[in-house]
């Protein structure tokens, strides 16, 4: 039996996950983590894009726009601000996401305007990368 | 006698109009307040696992103090943080919630401590523009499923005013939901943060980017869904308060009716009475 390590993934508007798992890998502040059991205590902010959890062969995918990793020895907390399977992501919907903030962005009036439009295409682009990743990995799998 | 029980027929039928209103009123409220609360339920997870995270860090020994960990000795200024419902017809949920904070704001006056108002809901807004106060943001119309990007603009200028030492203290005045049928009106202190020091660990966590950007961030988001959490709270709140008062007012409406039914058949029987009599007695008198 592999160590093991408690995982919570939860946005502020339910439980997403709770479970045991051998490895998890998150993008945190400065660059992907990944995270083994007994790992030292960590927090970071986590960008967008896919915190992955892998237990045995099984590997699960989820999203998350932004939120905090935290990492005690024998547990992980990741309190995303909003996080969806990453299975149930609409491509079509990431890309038009995209082109919204990119439209935005070519004709942004005010400062703010081009942060948030960054912020979206950064969104964008990291639900993109984590549908592919997910749609690579499936192919690998023969399940698409 | 006969326009008697004209009235007494035409009020009837408004009261059973009203009792049919009330009773569906009940009914949507119940089934609002099945959803409020699977709500309510699926918020603590996270308000859970923000706390286990920040007394973890409590438990720490941080390299770098967060303010909203630190009391403050001189108080000068608070903030209060006020959850109301948008609407009314919810029995005394609001007044009794305004009702447990003017203590408050009253004994904060004989101190000499400033009051600022974040206020959520229109019942507190109406309820502060006619009391008086400091409103320094308000946010409503929630809706039946609040987000929690409706509420960050109005934290953020109490947090704001905070980081900024314009106020030393956040209140957080909002109802508990006990069960259907009760609700408990509180007022906490949120910020700063009352966290258990033990200190008897020596580790620190390894920060990214640095420790005040994740502490700063982990502590807002700690406000974030303490709020949140008890906006939702609220919510179910207020579905099952509107319950029971549309419930009792259903009652009172079948009760009105049964009354009102006794003195139509009072009426119509004096009417029938009286009717006879004089029939008898002008034939008696031919």
């Amino acid at each position: 039996m592999a160590v093991t390590m408690q995982v919570d993934i939860v946005s502020a508007e339910g439980q997403i996950f709770s479970g045991k798992a051998e490895m998890l890998f998150a993008q945190a502040a400065d660059g992907e983590v990944g995270i083994l059991p007994h790992h030292t205590q960590f927090l970071s902010r986590l960008k967008p894009g896919t915190v992955r959890v892998v237990s045995g062969d099984e590997e699960q995918h989820f999203y998350v726009n932004s939120g905090i990793i935290e990492i005690q020895p024998s547990m992980v907390t990741v309190l995303a601000d909003s996080a969806i399977r990453a299975a149930d992501l609409d491509e079509a919907e990431a890309q038009a996401a995209k082109q919204r903030a990119e439209e935005a962005m070519a004709n942004a009036k005010s400062e703010t305007d081009i942060a948030r439009a960054q912020v979206e295409l950064a969104e964008a682009v990291a639900q993109i990368q984590s549908i592919s990743k997910l749609r690579d990995r499936l192919h690998k799998t023969g399940l698409a | 006698m006969a326009g008697g029980s004209k009235e007494i027929r035409a009020k009837i039928a408004s009261v059973t109009n009203t009792k049919k209103i009330t009773k569906a009123m009940e009914m949507v409220a119940a089934s609002k307040m099945r959803r409020a609360q699977a709500r309510m339920e699926a918020t603590k997870p996270y308000v859970e696992k923000v706390k286990r995270v920040i007394s973890h860090v409590a438990g720490a020994h941080p390299e770098y103090k967060h303010p909203y960990t630190q009391t403050r000795d001189k108080v000068k200024r608070v903030g209060l943080i006020m959850v109301s419902s948008d609407r009314g017809l919810c029995g005394g949920l609001n007044s009794n919630l305004f009702r447990k904070a003017l203590p408050m704001l009253k004994q904060w006056k004989e101190q000499g401590v400033e009051v600022e108002l974040a206020l959520i809901g229109n019942k507190a807004k109406t309820f502060f523009r006619s009391y008086g106060g400091n409103v320094v943001a308000a946010v409503s119309d929630l809706g039946d499923t609040p987000h929690i990007e409706d509420l960050v603009g109005t934290i953020k200028v109490v947090l704001d005013k905070f980081d900024a030492g314009q106020i030393d203290e956040v209140y957080l005045a909002s109802n508990e939901f006990v069960n259907t049928m009760a609700q408990n009106p509180t007022v906490q202190k949120i910020v700063p943060l009352e966290a258990e020091a033990k200190s008897e660990t020596h580790w620190d966590y390894l920060y990214e980017p640095d420790a005040k950007t994740a502490l700063d961030l982990l502590m807002r988001r700690y406000v974030e869904s303490v709020v949140y959490g008890s906006v939702v709270e609220n919510a179910a709140c207020e579905q099952g308060a509107r319950m029971m008062a549309m419930k009792n007012a259903t009652d009172n409406a079948g009760e009105m009716i049964k009354e009102l039914k006794l003195s139509y058949n009072k009426a119509r029987q004096a009417a029938i009475t009286q009717e006879l009599s004089e029939i008898v007695a002008g034939s008696s008198a031919v």
